[in-house]
């Protein structure tokens, strides 16, 4: 039974690749929702696996054991796996909560500031600029929505791509991508398979905008350009001062880019069974460790001497 | 984009769009200079509209030119407060924020793969 809940900690192993084609294969919005979903769940049911693993090994300490009122020892558990599965559980189940404490923090941080931001009236619509030389736009979540761009990003785009960059912003805000952000800085804390979803979400949420966009101003090659320029043109206000080039693999941007000087695609039914995988490897995580944390509490009650 | 869609459009997204303008310019613009920044799609009446209304609410200035008026944009206290957040922003370096924000980092690769994309339809 303890192999029930070894399943959620492997299974996703498994996701980012899968993720990663059902993007590919499905609408944006569609893929963003299907994945960020199995990221929430897979991630839960990790940490409950691992919460599971604590229990049981906890209760082989005759302490918690007098205070869980156990009458005999847990049935079906040898100390040989219980003990250092649970020593490892602690550590990991400990990692998390630092990094994911710091996450949440960091998370809640931006949105106060978000709120406090959003909190005064609008100054011009839902705009709020920012006298910068550096190319910048994002999407500020809270009430009113705003979006924030630089006057650098105003003056390196043309009237019509900056109505595209602001359809964009405006589609972050009213699809709540913020939440699926949350969701995605969540999961990847809660297994390190997850964290290259995270990235997958990411480039959904742009995915999503993106396609909201070209949909808002007609013309998907006018949102390609307006990305492909801000881009460029936060690229050489950076070269000013110099980072770390990251590695040779295509990025994000160009993918976007290409996504959208490519014929919108429909959905084909044979390329949907991906998403159908990723859906399945999320209801065996789910499954199996439901089924597991079940297996636990009637091992219990057996060791309390109420079930047999 | 035809003038009855531009029309229709909130009054928001058509402020944002002026204030786009007058921004971009970094210089004062009369009504008829931000119509034609604006890509054909505005009447100049409702331009004036919205430049007047904006002028009421304090996000921008204007001063005389010739027989109307040249309006410029503001940097109020709201302006400010955006541009600490924004200095703020910039600081978190690793940007694993919730803000999606529209320009992300890109390798070597990603700027001729980009420039290559855009090469086609730049002229």
């Amino acid at each position: 039974m303890t192999a029930l809940l070894i399943l959620p900690l492997l299974l996703p192993f498994a996701v980012p690749a899968l993720a990663r084609r059902t993007l590919d294969r499905l609408l944006p919005v569609t893929a963003l929702w299907v994945i960020t979903l199995c990221a929430l769940v897979l991630g839960g049911c990790s940490l409950a696996a691992l919460g599971a693993f604590v229990l049981t090994g906890l209760l082989e300490l005759p302490v918690f054991a007098a205070l869980g009122e156990l009458v005999q020892p847990l049935p079906g558990a040898s100390d040989l796996v219980v003990l250092p599965a649970a020593a490892v559980s602690v550590g990991t189940l400990a990692v998390c909560a630092g990094t994911l404490g710091r996450a949440a923090l960091r998370e809640f941080r931006a949105f106060r500031s978000a709120r406090t931001e959003a909190g005064r009236r609008p100054a011009a619509g839902d705009l709020c600029v920012v006298d910068s030389p550096h190319p910048d736009a994002y999407a500020l979540p809270g009430r009113p929505h705003r979006i924030v761009v630089t006057t650098a990003m105003l003056r390196s785009l043309d009237a019509a791509e900056r109505e595209a960059l602001f359809a964009h912003e405006r589609a972050h805000n009213r699809g709540g991508h913020h939440y699926f952000l949350a969701v995605a800085e969540l999961a990847a804390h809660c297994h390190p398979a997850l964290r290259p979803v995270r990235g997958t979400i990411r480039l959904a949420v742009e995915r999503a905008a993106d396609e909201a966009a070209a949909a808002a101003v007609g013309d998907r090659r006018l949102t390609a350009r307006a990305i492909a320029r801000a881009a460029l043109a936060g690229q050489d206000a950076r070269s000013v001062r110099p980072e770390f080039a990251s590695a040779a693999t295509s990025g994000p941007v160009p993918h976007r880019v290409k996504a959208l000087l490519s014929a919108p695609r429909a959905p084909r039914r044979a390329t949907a069974w991906i998403a159908v995988l990723l859906l399945a490897c999320t209801t065996a995580s789910f499954a199996a460790s439901a089924t597991g944390m079940l297996d636990v509490h009637h091992r219990v009650e057996v060791a309390q001497g109420e079930a047999r | 984009m035809t003038d009855a869609k531009d029309e229709r459009r909130p009054a928001g997204e058509l402020e944002a769009s002026v204030m786009a303008v007058l921004w971009a310019a970094g210089a004062p613009r009369t009504p008829g200079q931000v119509q034609m920044g604006l890509g054909a799609g505005l009447a100049r009446t409702t331009v004036t509209t919205i430049l007047t209304r904006l002028h009421d609410k304090g996000v921008v200035e204007r001063r005389r030119q010739g027989r109307g008026y040249a309006y410029y944009p503001v940097q109020d206290a709201h302006g400010l407060t955006a541009r600490r957040m924004h200095v703020e922003l910039d600081r978190d370096t690793d940007r694993e924020t919730v803000l999606a924000r529209f320009v992300a980092q890109l390798n070597p690769d990603d700027e001729r793969i980009l420039r290559d994309l855009l090469e086609p339809g730049e002229r």
